[in-house]
């Protein structure tokens, strides 16, 4: 005991009190802090998935590449319908790579605590980093996909257009939205073990009530205003219009986004703090 | 593993001992404090007979699961000085767990309030927080950069946690391939090596072979001497004796005495009505 301690100037203090939700500014400090340990959770998650399959990562492209072809088949050849619009099958595609990234979110996202029962019960970090790593390595694994639809809308014949660039806050919107379900859906998992069985039904059927194998209008034309009730309706609306039909989209759908978008985020996010802190006794 | 945050509320104030329980016993090696406790209690809801059956389901649609409420902690005081080595004693389900948990900042307090000063590291019997379809180094890397290190940081100790913990090539294979004391070994290299302020450690000194058993004493030892601050829970009394220099006795989530370790490890053998015997002290 001879020596005096030199205390870590980068760790100065913890305080945990019994009342409030942590400090907001404190946690996301914290949280950035710490931002290379989700990166480092997606990136062996990343390698991990198809690890020992033949074809590795190849399959971030075929599986959504076959699942459009599947649907632009159930949609356009097998319900009768004339195939004269030269961007069905870029829409079609399109939807289905963005709302599997979606759908990624939700289904991970549902999985992030329970899943990481040792890491909670052994260590202190901000629990929102896991849902970041999740959305990241959801949206890497997206990424492999935009340049398949752009061949894919380039082999029709169409050219690129300065609309196609309203696909970045379009995109920033969907992830806004998906990291705050992903983040709700976690702690309901935590309290109700059935949510992540409710999960695949509940994506099949808001693919089907989105505008993912449809144009938005067809939807609207049959809800009107309640139309926005979906919030998918107009995040996935916009990365239609803009990718594919060289549209900005209209206002009203930026506004229904971009409230959907970040009061989800917030308030999900907000549960989830005030919530974590029961998650080393509840998992 | 490894833990460390500060991102709840500070209280009002902090400095302020007078509503501090008198159970609360200070013993100063440094003069720094390393570790407050205040008036804290853990308190939680568990739920058992969780799986009700279909027929029940169909009877009673609403009726909602049994609940436990455990009182984990109850308005234990404690205040810890840096440059001490603190064992805790007592019976299993007397809260040592809990309390370290709680220092860690990985449980929160059900009511009072918890300070901690300093990088902190655990080393918890509950199953350190590897993932175990990663490999060694990959748990490493995670490890560190969970404790809010850099990957620059890490990467520094990282020959120093692969030479201690004698893993060689195994480090690149996943975890679950390794043999228990294979996994305590890479947990104690990790844990005091990323220059831990205060070292949690419950239950999870006895890791490895004789050879790694007197390694990691040494090292230990070490720790001690650059006056780290290190927290013990043991059953192995002996190993309370030999380690500390500070002791505290826990019964049903109260804290029942703070003293000598000796002192208190009688004290404890008295109440359980258990004699000293090689089955209480081992452990290194």
């Amino acid at each position: 005991m001879s020596s005096e301690p030199s205390i870590s100037a980068a760790h100065p203090i913890y305080r945990s009190t019994a009342k409030g939700i942590p400090n907001i500014r404190a946690y996301f400090s914290e949280f950035w802090r710490r931002r290379d340990f989700a990166v480092e959770i997606s990136r062996a998650g990343l390698r991990a998935a198809n690890a020992d399959s033949l074809i590795g990562s190849f399959w971030l492209v075929l599986n959504p590449l076959l699942l459009a072809g599947v649907y632009y088949i159930l949609v356009t050849l097998l319900s009768g319908a004339k195939i004269t619009d030269p961007m069905r099958l870029p829409h079609i595609v399109g939807g289905i790579f963005v709302y599997y990234f979606y759908a990624a979110c939700m289904t991970q996202g549902a999985g992030a605590v329970t899943s990481a029962g040792k890491l909670i019960n052994n260590t202190s970090f901000p629990r929102l980093l896991l849902i970041y790593a999740v959305v990241r390595t959801a949206f890497f694994r997206f990424m492999p996909t935009i340049p398949v639809f752009f061949l894919i809308y380039l082999s029709r014949g169409q050219a690129l257009n300065w609309h196609q660039l309203l696909a970045i806050p379009a995109l920033m919107l969907l992830m806004s939205f998906s990291f705050g379900i992903a983040a709700l859906l976690s702690v309901l998992q935590v309290y109700f073990r059935d949510t992540a069985s409710f999960l695949p039904y509940i994506n099949r059927v808001w693919l089907y009530v989105s505008p993912v194998l449809f144009y938005p209008e067809r939807i609207f034309n049959h809800l009107g205003n309640l139309s926005y009730i979906n919030p998918l309706y107009s995040l996935i609306g916009i990365w239609g219009e803009v990718l594919t039909r060289n549209e900005s989209a209209p206002i009203q759908m930026w506004i229904a986004a971009t409230v959907w978008s970040i009061s989800t985020l917030v308030l999900s996010c907000l549960l989830f703090m005030v919530k974590e802190r029961d998650f080393a006794v509840r998992i | 593993m490894i833990s460390l945050s500060e991102f709840d509320i500070p209280p009002e104030s902090t400095s302020d001992s007078s509503d501090i329980n008198t159970s609360r016993l200070s013993k100063s090696v440094t003069g720094q404090r390393a570790i407050l406790l205040e008036n804290v209690s853990v308190t939680y809801k568990t739920a058992y007979d969780r799986q009700r059956g279909f027929k029940q389901i169909l009877s009673n649609p609403f009726q909602r699961g049994e609940f436990k409420v455990v009182e984990a902690m109850d308005n234990v005081s404690l205040e810890v000085n840096h440059g001490t080595v603190l064992g805790v004693i007592g019976h299993n389900g007397a809260g040592k767990s809990t309390m370290l948990r709680t220092m860690a900042g990985i449980l929160r307090p059900s009511q009072g309030f918890v300070e901690v000063h300093g990088r902190i590291s655990t080393l918890l019997a509950l199953g350190i927080g590897f993932n175990s379809n990663r490999s060694g180094r990959e748990n490493i890397l995670l490890g560190g950069l969970a404790m809010g290190m850099s990957r620059d940081e890490v990467e520094v100790k990282y020959q120093e946690i692969l030479k201690f913990s004698e893993l060689g090539d195994y480090i690149d294979l996943p975890v679950r391939t390794y043999s228990s004391g294979m996994v305590s070994k890479l947990a104690f290299s990790v844990s005091v090596h990323f220059d831990p302020d205060v070292l949690l450690i419950d239950e999870a000194l006895s890791a490895g072979d004789a050879a790694f058993k007197t390694k990691a004493r040494d090292k230990m030892f070490e720790l001690m001497s650059s006056a780290r601050t290190i927290v013990v829970v043991s059953h192995a009394l002996s190993t309370i004796a030999e380690l500390c220099n500070d002791a505290i006795w826990m019964d049903h989530g109260k804290l029942m005495g703070r003293g000598e370790p000796q002192e208190m490890i009688d004290k404890y053998m008295e109440h359980v009505h258990v004699k000293n015997s090689a089955v209480t002290n081992d452990d290194f």
